[in-house]
Order: C-alpha cells, then structure tokens, then sequence
C-alpha cells in the first residue's frame, strides 16, 4: 500500500465517528416549505429568476448570476413560489431567499440532458453542464466547481486529488457516500481526468475508514485506463486532523507546499470532494443537478443520529425530527463538523449546498471555557499545521496590532481551531486569529483608499 | 427547546489537558524525587515541603486579593513553585527563610511582571538564588544521615577544608540518592523516574532534558573533570534543573529548535561554572541566564511558515 507523507503539526481529537459510521443513507422527504438562499456558495449571490407565485418544477433552475465565480440554485421540489424575500440562514444572518411550496409531485423539470458517452462530450461543454448543474465543493467550501475546473491558461494539472478524508470529528457522509455509491465517485473522477488528460487521479482517505478504502478499491480494479495511462490509485491516509484540509492533503499526496497567496493549480493540483464528484458523474451522465445532498445528522444530544440524503432548502428541524429529535437540551447546534463548524441560533434555517452535518452537542462535549494566562506551553504551536504561532498572533490580534500580525505571517492561518482545541489555558485562539486576518483586510483596504485619494488630489493639484 | 443556543466562534471540543491538569502532573512527577529526600535527608524535609508550598499559593492568594485581581491558586501553578523552590533548599533550612523566599518568588518574580506566564525567570529558581545570596550560609549546610558533610560536587571542588580526606561518593550512592544536598536533588533515579512520566503524559519534550544533560557531559569529558561524565550528570541539581525547572513552559522558547539552542546554553554555562567558576554548582544561574534571553531566541527560531521557502520554489510542469 503506497505510504503517503505526514504533514507537520495538526491534532487527533476524538473521532466521534462510530456514532454514525453504520448507519445507511435515508432518504428524507420534505415536509414543510423550502427555502433556497441565493448565496449558496463562494462568489457573487444569485438573483432570483422567478416570482410570487410562480410554478417550479424540480431540478428547474430559480436563482443565477452573471458573474464567472458565482454558482446557480436549483428548485429541489416542484411547487408554487410561495415567497421570495428574508430569511434566516445557517450563519444566523437574515437573507435573500426563494421559498417554494412543495406539491409532493416532484415533477421533473431539470434543463439537462443525460450524456451517457461523456467521451464524445467537448471540454467546454462537460464544464458547462457542470455550472449550470449549480455544483459546488460539496465538503463545507462551497467553491464553484465550474471555477475549479477552469484553471488559468498555462497551469498544468498534473493530479486530480479526491478529498474523502473527512477528518472532522462525528462526520460521516463522505464515508457513507463511498461506501454505497463507489461508482459515481469513480465516474466523476474520470468525467475530471477527461478535463485534464495528463492529470493523475488520487483517492484519499483516512484509514480509520478501512471499509471505505477496500470499498473503493474493488471498484477501481479493472477499471479502463484514464488518458494518462496511469491508473487511479487510492491512497490512505494517517489519521490526524486537519489531514482533509486542501494544503495538507495536496502536501501529502504530491510532496507540493502550496505558496501563500496562491491556488492549488499553481502546484498542478485540484482537488474535488467526494460529494462533488458524485454530482459531477450525476449532471454529466444522468442529467440531474444538485438538488439534495447527504447530511450526517449526529451529536450526543440526538436521539437516534443517522445519515440522511435531504433536498436542498429543507428546514433543519425536519432534519432534528428525523433523528428523533433531542434526548437533552443541545448547549450547541452545529452546521458542520466540531472543529470548523459554524454553529446555529436556530432550527428554523435551510440546509445548503455546503451543510455536511448537523451536530447537536451537549454542554459536556461543547463546553465554554473561560480564559486564562498563556503559559507558554507551545502546544499552539506543535499543532499549528501551517507552521505560526498562534500564541502570538493572539497577543498581537488583542492588541490590534495588525502590522505585527501580518508580519508574523497571520493571514496563512487556515482556522482549523487546532490550536484551540490543544490550548490547555482555554485561550481562544482561532477565534483572535479570525479577528487578525479581519482587521488585516480593513487595514489593507483602508491604505488603499488613502493611497487612490491621495493620488486623486495629487492629479488636481 | 427552552434554553437558548450558545453560538461560539469554532471549534467547539476542547482537549481533556487544561493548566490544572497540567500542574497535577508535574506534582506527581516530582513525587518520587521528594520520598528520595524525605527517605536520605530525614523526616525535616516534609515540614520545609510543606512550608513552601503552603506559603506560595497563600502569597499568591493574598496579592491577588490586594491587587484586585482574580484569584487563581487552583491552577496549581503555585504549589509547583513551592514544591520546586523547597527541592531546591537543605532540609536544615531555618523555616522563615523559605517563606521569605516564597514571598520573594511569588510576588517580585512571578506577579510584578504580570503573574503566570509572563515571569522572565523560573521564580522557583530566582528565590533560591536570592536565598543563597542573603543566607550562603543557611543554604549551603548539608547532611547526611545527621552528619554535615560536603556535596559531592562540592567534594570535587575541595572547596570544604577536608575534601583531601573524603572520598567521592561512589556512582550508585549519586544514582539512587544517598549523599548530602537539596532536598530534591539528590535521587537522580528518581528524578529520572518523573521525567518519564511527564515524558509519556506528553507534558514535556525530551529535547530540552536530553540537550541539557547531554551537553554538560560532553563538556565535563572536554574540560577533563575527574568525576567522570556520569558523575558530572547525577550530582548537583542537573538532573533536577534539566528535567523540571530547564522546561519550565514560561521561561523556556517555544520553537523545538530554540529548545535545542536554550538547553545547549544551559548545558554549557552548567559546565563552565562548575569547571572555572567559583560555585561548585552552576544549575541554577545557567538556567536563569538562559531564561533571560528566551524572547530573542524565540524571535530568531520562529518555525518555516507553511508553503514559504528562503528561495523561491518552482514546481515545474514536470
């Protein structure tokens, strides 16, 4: 089995993963009203296409945008446009959204076409059907993929990295997706390799999910040739998180460090989730955009967790209520894994593109700790992937002193909490951290704008 | 749901390892070092122990309390410090004394720059160097089994008038503890002992213990002491210093390779004094010089940020 490198620093908190490791994909029906943010994704918000009242069908495409970085949203039930206007989202901050009313007919009304020979299929077309699919990095990021599979000319795409490590503790989606779908995932991955013909198609995953890995190894064998002539290889991984973050993955599966300020494809790189390739192998092959995805329903403040393959804009109570509602009162509501994940203020918000999990924790595992003095112990800087300190980055982020902040290299800071997570004075870390790089933007834009305006009145002088 | 949701920046687990948990540890790794003293040097010892630690956390108590500030005795950072400074004193020590050496570590040291994590020096350390410049002569009485008698460092020295008649003890007696000196200096074995337990409970790293000791038996064979490097190693405070006060989080660098560069320099100034200074020991001041350039040698080992290389790397098309 080929052995991949290690990357410096990171942390191994509980895996939580047995919670949910078991416990097949169910398909949830929505109940009430869906709601569909505009801004799903990385880049520019949609702008709704349609109006009050209005019928959609599913798959039919209700929200887009001009703009290149930018992915559109897809009716994920048919139904009557019941509302278009503000609602509560994930981040707890009100938005845009179009709210449909289901007629639980879900008549099919998607605007691709099934392309089985996806052989004959141009590039640009394949990337196409890809964006007008509404397909994002499925893992959390949200980046459009139609952005990803466009590199600049000139960057040379030598691996194609599948991202099903899923490091983050209670997750299983991606573990489940590979367990019962391999083939899609497998699909994809060629769909990409086409794109890229003299890419290497890397599968990576963390061994704590033997099955997974086995799993996918049977379907790989045999498999016809990608055009690079090299087989798609799996690839196992040590288990420490944040092992699934792009830099570290890219790192050990090729050896790259990727440069601050640049992209992955500077170093030849792309690297798909597993979730979005099954996407790309469902809008390519069968002509079906995004419209659900699997949502590890877990926590130990959950009755019975499970996995569960939901349509977009389903409220997360209905969610909850699937997984047996509360067996205590939660302390927090994650949208996400424990590590990174953004946590709720309310049950009423929809599940988007990017919501891999919905963690209900109690005060036990989710504490609020109080602060003490740092005491030097270096543990922030044992685990700190990206080679910082966090420890001062946190003195210098308290004090607002953005200059130092930077200096020290700050705005590489990935916000993986592993610092956090170790810190024995409860320092919160990553969240100062988050406040550095916040006020180094505003800073930095504030030169900016001194600098334009004193050119402005250099010129009328 | 009746309560309200609490909504907190990521992430939301916390490891199980907090300060007090921490300070636990490092008291139980000094357990083993202290029945050493209390078994070699007599039952003395728990009194003195006893007196440091309850005056370190009552000092710290109390000038927090004056200071306005909040009180935190329970992170036990307190007791370590009393435990150390105690390791650190003859268990004959006039008991005033060691409270005033306590008070002198807790407030000037500790609190006047800012309290835990913000002292320059190890406060256990710079109270018993205060301690020995006030009472040399209090701090410097050994006994052994009842009887004063010379450390063996201080043998090696032939400070004492009548180190021409005393043999050196021999390396068992240094290994396991059975010759005069500090409390919790004497029993390398057991010294040893603790350091492995905070070695395996992931508290310290070897690199400062191991570079600190290593180098001082290095240079003992180089400048030709005629201890032996073995010896050089299991007397005086080294093993005591090296394990427990060397790696003290606060007054030690952060980076592992400041770690190597601070614990060569105890190392070398260890020998140094005991080669060509005055003291027959050289522990404490080697590490207390150290610890007062830990910023700059922070500032000079600050790891390689991910993904920067001194030169520009290219990743070529093939």
């Amino acid at each position: 089995m080929f052995q991949s490198l290690t990357f410096r620093g990171g942390v191994h908190p509980p895996g939580s993963k047995e919670i949910t490791a078991n416990k097949e994909i169910e398909a949830l029906h929505p109940r009430g009203d869906l709601v569909y943010p505009m801004s799903q994704h990385i880049g520019a918000p949609c702008v709704s296409l349609v109006k009050k009242g209005d019928k959609v069908l599913s798959g039919q495409k209700i929200a887009d945008s001009e703009a290149f970085v930018s992915a559109p949203v897809l009716s994920s039930v048919s139904g009557t446009v019941k509302d278009i206007g503000m609602r509560m989202t994930i981040p707890g901050s009100f938005e845009p959204c179009v709210i449909v009313e289901n007629d639980g007919l879900f008549k099919c009304g998607s605007a691709l076409s099934p392309h089985e020979d996806f052989h004959l299929l141009e590039p640009k077309e394949c990337v196409k059907i890809i964006r007008e699919a509404g397909i994002v990095g499925m893992g959390g990021a949200t980046f459009p993929t139609h952005v990803k599979l466009s590199p600049p000319p000139g960057k040379n795409i030598r691996w194609v990295i599948v991202n099903g490590v899923e490091c983050e503790p209670f997750l299983n989606c991606d573990n489940r997706l590979m367990l019962e779908r391999p083939e899609p995932i497998l699909g994809g991955l060629e769909i990409c390799l086409r794109l890229f013909p003299e890419a290497e198609g890397v599968i990576a995953i963390e061994a704590n999910k033997p099955e997974a890995i086995e799993r996918m190894q049977k379907e790989n064998f045999g498999r016809e040739l990608p055009p690079s002539g090299k087989s798609i290889r799996i690839m196992p991984h040590e288990v420490k998180y944040p092992q699934g973050a792009e830099k570290m993955l890219i790192y050990t599966v090729t050896g790259r460090e990727i440069p601050p300020g640049t992209l992955p494809a500077d170093v030849g790189c792309l690297v798909l989730n597993v979730q979005t390739l099954f996407h790309i192998w469902m809008a390519v092959i069968e002509g079906i955009p995004v419209m659900e995805r699997i949502v590890s329903v877990t926590g130990d403040a959950v009755a019975k967790p499970g996995n569960f393959l939901v349509p977009l804009g389903i409220s997360v109570r209905e969610l909850i209520d699937a997984a047996g509602g509360f067996t205590e009162e939660p302390a927090k509501l994650l949208s996400g894994g424990p590590m990174m994940g953004l946590s709720m203020r309310s049950l009423d918000v929809p599940v988007t593109k990017g919501t891999s999990g919905i963690l209900a924790l109690t005060a036990r595992s989710a504490p609020q700790l109080e602060e003490s003095n740092c005491i030097r112990c270096a543990r922030c800087v044992d685990a700190c992937p990206m080679g910082l300190v966090p420890s001062s980055l946190d003195r210098a982020a308290r004090l607002r002193d953005y200059v130092e902040f930077e200096a020290m290299g700050g705005m590489n800071c990935i916000e993986c909490g592993s610092c956090t997570y170790r810190c024995p004075a409860r320092r919160y870390l990553t969240q100062t951290c988050r406040n550095g790089k916040a006020g180094v933007t505003v800073a930095r834009k504030r030169a900016e704008e001194v600098k334009k305006t004193a050119e402005r009145t250099g010129e009328t002088k | 749901m009746s309560r309200l949701l609490v909504v907190a920046s990521s992430p939301h687990i916390r490891s199980e390892m907090d300060t007090a948990r921490i300070m636990s540890w490092v008291l139980i790794a000094l357990a083993p070092a202290g029945l050493a003293g209390v078994f070699f040097l007599g039952a003395r010892s728990i009194l003195v122990a006893a007196v440091c630690v309850i005056s370190c956390v009552v000092v710290e108590a109390v000038w927090q309390k004056l200071s306005k500030q909040k009180i935190t005795v329970s992170d036990l950072s307190a007791a370590v410090t009393g435990l150390l400074l105690a390791y650190n004193v003859p268990p004959t020590i006039p008991l005033w004394m060691v409270v005033c050496g306590s008070a002198f570590a807790m407030i000037i040291v500790k609190h006047f720059f800012g309290g835990l994590g913000q002292n320059i020096v190890n406060p256990a350390l710079a109270g018993r160097v205060m301690m020995l410049i006030c009472w040399p002569v209090a701090m410097t009485t050994w006994t052994l089994h009842g009887v004063s008698g010379p450390t063996p460092l201080a043998l090696l020295k032939g400070v004492d008038g009548i180190s021409g008649a005393t043999a050196l003890p021999s390396l068992m007696d240094v290994l396991i503890g059975n010759t005069g000196g500090c409390i919790g200096e004497i029993s390398a074995l057991a010294l040893l002992l603790g350091g492995g337990v905070l070695f395996f409970k992931g508290i310290i790293s070897w690199r400062i213990p191991v570079t600190y000791i290593a180098t001082v038996a290095a240079m003992s064979a180089v400048f030709g002491r005629s201890g032996g490097p073995l010896f050089e190693i299991m007397t005086g405070g080294l093993m005591l210093g090296a394990i427990f006060m060397a790696t003290d989080y606060t007054t030690s660098p952060m980076t592992p390779k400041g770690q190597f560069i601070f614990a060569f320099g105890c190392g070398l100034l260890t020998a140094l004094i005991r080669t060509f200074g005055g003291y027959p020991e050289g522990v404490s001041y080697s590490i207390l010089i150290m610890n007062t350039i830990v910023p700059i040698i922070d500032r000079m080992t600050a790891p390689r940020i991910f993904g920067e290389f001194r030169e520009a790397k290219k990743y070529g098309s093939k």
